[in-house]
């Protein structure tokens, strides 16, 4: 963790050698999202609630969504640009220093400019706070932090999965944007809007509904089971880290016989 | 004996392509792979404190090789040790051990001062502050740096660099260096510069140095060895005095004359490279002839002014080794 910090500085201080261009791309990336936003925001004008949910109780599920899709863009950044690093033959520095590649490679970029975009999405998420009525506990402060972090570890999960791929093909990898930009857009509403076969992907394969569905019936006190199973529900979403490191090191294993 | 390699074997799969668009097609679903062999069995040990100079032709295997060593590629088949690891198992402890330097690549961060990039590699190879302190210093010394370890890496010229790159694989004291092409694309004031210091460096710290290269003068500047590889075997392995004794038996002769017209008896056993009315330059086989009996022959028929005989260069000697294994 302390290298990671160091990792982090490093490249921190890099991207500080260029002020401008970064705080004109942090601004972008506030208002990419943010028109979105309005997207939704008219699109509730239009129909006033989606299959029984209001604008600001997707509103917080768009905002919670969004978040976790900024920070990991920020800290995954390395896994989701993974292709240069390998097409630059970079990657081969990387496996003579005494460092895991995971760690190595997270530590390889970091895109601050993210910043814009978790800034918009603290601005939904106050805006949405401020107009909904929710019974505040501890356990469910705890749970609304732990479905950030959960959606955090997914959205790495995929980054790593793409990144993989690069070990195989490198011109392959749009097709993960399919699951990191459009599962982000899916997850943006909560998921049994959608049709049984897409929600249950998004249960079981790539596990969004404990980020955003499940927990998120439980934050707006629309269930009735025991607290704790909802508090825990999103850590389910961690886990699913673990299959993707473990392809990871499939595809290191790969790479270092094949060398391509 | 530090590194030791035994009948290491590697071959890539690559896939073959001819052009136009229908064939691009065709390639999206099905491809030809033509199996390249980049290595062969290839042998050798390698003692403590021995600068090793690893050539051949581009494409030859030693990129390869070097990775393997360094623990990047797994080879298909063979036995290597260093250090008593298995490279390519243990990786994290075993690189510790080693510094690799790839003359096209940068290990450096891009946009910060390079001095910012040594205390980062110091925390990757958890250095301690002591032994960073005394390293750097000497680094700095040695390879004149001080005036450029605040600048940005993009700022500074390639020979800067090429300095600041091998600084930095040397900041966790490895007892192993391998350096791909480290003199690549620099001047000569920077290759002297860097040859000096690879030497100093290895004799005092007594490193033991793998290095490829393409400049033959790197090697006959730094290697008291020579392993010769071509299209994935090994050919040569030997001293560089062995080497000159077996394949560099010709000499350059240059005789300079007070001027003549006499009409010089060519009938010596020797090539004329070159002849005007006061300089003849001539090659000489040593094993067919004898420089002073040609020399005799010559000043029995004009007044010589000055002879200078010049070994072949390493680099002749070379290309006739290429040749005689056609690789």
């Amino acid at each position: 963790m302390f290298i990671f910090g160091k990792y982090l500085s490093i490249l921190l201080k890099a991207q500080m050698q260029y002020r401008v261009s970064f705080l004109l791309l942090s601004f972008g990336q506030f208002f990419v999202p943010f028109s979105v936003f309005a997207g939704l925001y008219f699109l509730f004008e239009q129909f006033g609630q989606i299959k029984g949910w209001s604008f600001y109780e997707v509103g917080l599920c768009f905002a919670i969504i969004h978040m976790a899709f900024a920070i990991s863009e920020c800290f995954g950044r390395g896994f989701d640009s993974f292709s240069q690093l390998v097409a630059s033959g970079d990657f081969d520095r990387l496996l003579v220093r005494p460092r895991s590649t995971v760690l190595q490679v997270l530590g390889s970029k970091f895109e601050f400019t993210r910043i814009g975009r978790l800034l918009q999405s603290l601005t939904v998420l106050i805006i949405v706070l401020v107009h909904i009525e929710i019974d505040w506990t501890i356990a469910k402060v705890i749970t609304m932090m732990l479905m950030v972090v959960s959606g955090v570890f997914i959205f790495v999960g995929i980054f790593i999965l793409a990144a993989t791929l690069c070990f195989w093909t490198i011109q392959a990898i749009e097709v993960a944007n399919i699951f990191t930009d459009g599962g982000r857009e899916i997850a943006q509403y909560p998921l049994d809007i959608y049709k049984k076969w897409v929600t249950r992907f998004f249960t079981f394969v790539i596990p969004f509904a404990t980020t955003n569905y499940i927990p998120l019936n439980y934050l707006l006190g629309k269930t009735d089971s025991s607290d704790l199973f909802y508090v825990f529900i999103p850590l389910a979403g961690i886990l699913f880290i673990l299959p993707c490191l473990l392809i990871w090191h499939y595809g290191v294993k790969h790479y270092r016989s094949t060398g391509s | 004996m530090v590194i030791r390699v035994n009948g290491l074997a590697k071959s890539f799969k690559v896939a073959k392509r001819s052009s136009g668009l229908t064939e691009a097609l065709k390639a999206l679903f099905y491809r030809k792979h033509t199996i390249v062999q980049a290595l062969q069995d290839i042998s050798f040990s390698i003692e403590p404190g021995e600068i090793v100079g690893y050539i051949g032709p581009n494409g030859a295997g030693k990129s390869t090789t070097i990775k393997v060593m360094s623990g990047i590629l797994v080879p298909d088949q063979g036995t290597c040790e260093i250090m008593g690891f298995t490279p390519w198992k243990n990786r994290a402890n075993y690189v510790k051990n080693i510094g690799v330097v790839f003359g096209q690549r940068s290990q450096l961060w891009w946009d910060v001062p390079v001095i910012d990039s040594f205390e980062l590699l110091k925390d990757i190879y958890k250095v301690s502050y002591h032994d960073y302190q005394e390293n750097l210093t000497m680094l700095i010394d040695l390879l004149n740096l001080k005036d450029i370890i605040h600048t940005p890496v993009r700022q500074l010229s390639l020979g800067q660099r090429m300095r600041c790159e091998i600084a930095a694989s040397l900041i966790h004291n490895p007892k192993i260096l391998f350096l791909d092409e480290p003199t690549i694309g620099l001047d000569a004031v920077s290759k002297i510069a860097v040859r000096k210091f690879i030497q100093d460096y290895a004799k005092e710290k007594k490193v033991t140095v793998v290095l490829t290269t393409h400049d033959m003068s790197d090697i006959e500047a730094l290697a008291t060895r020579i392993i010769l590889i071509g299209k994935g075997q090994l050919f040569y392995d030997g001293s560089v005095t062995t080497l000159r004794e077996s394949y560099g038996s010709q000499k350059i002769l240059t005789i300079d004359y007070q001027k003549s017209n006499v009409e010089l008896d060519t009938s010596l056993q020797s090539l004329i490279l070159s002849k005007t009315e006061e300089r003849i330059i001539l090659r000489v086989d040593t094993k067919t002839a004898n420089v002073s009996k040609i020399i005799g022959q010559l000043s029995s028929q004009v007044e010589l002014i000055d002879v200078s005989i010049e070994a072949e260069p390493i680099e002749d000697i070379i290309i006739k080794l290429y040749k005689e294994y056609q690789i």
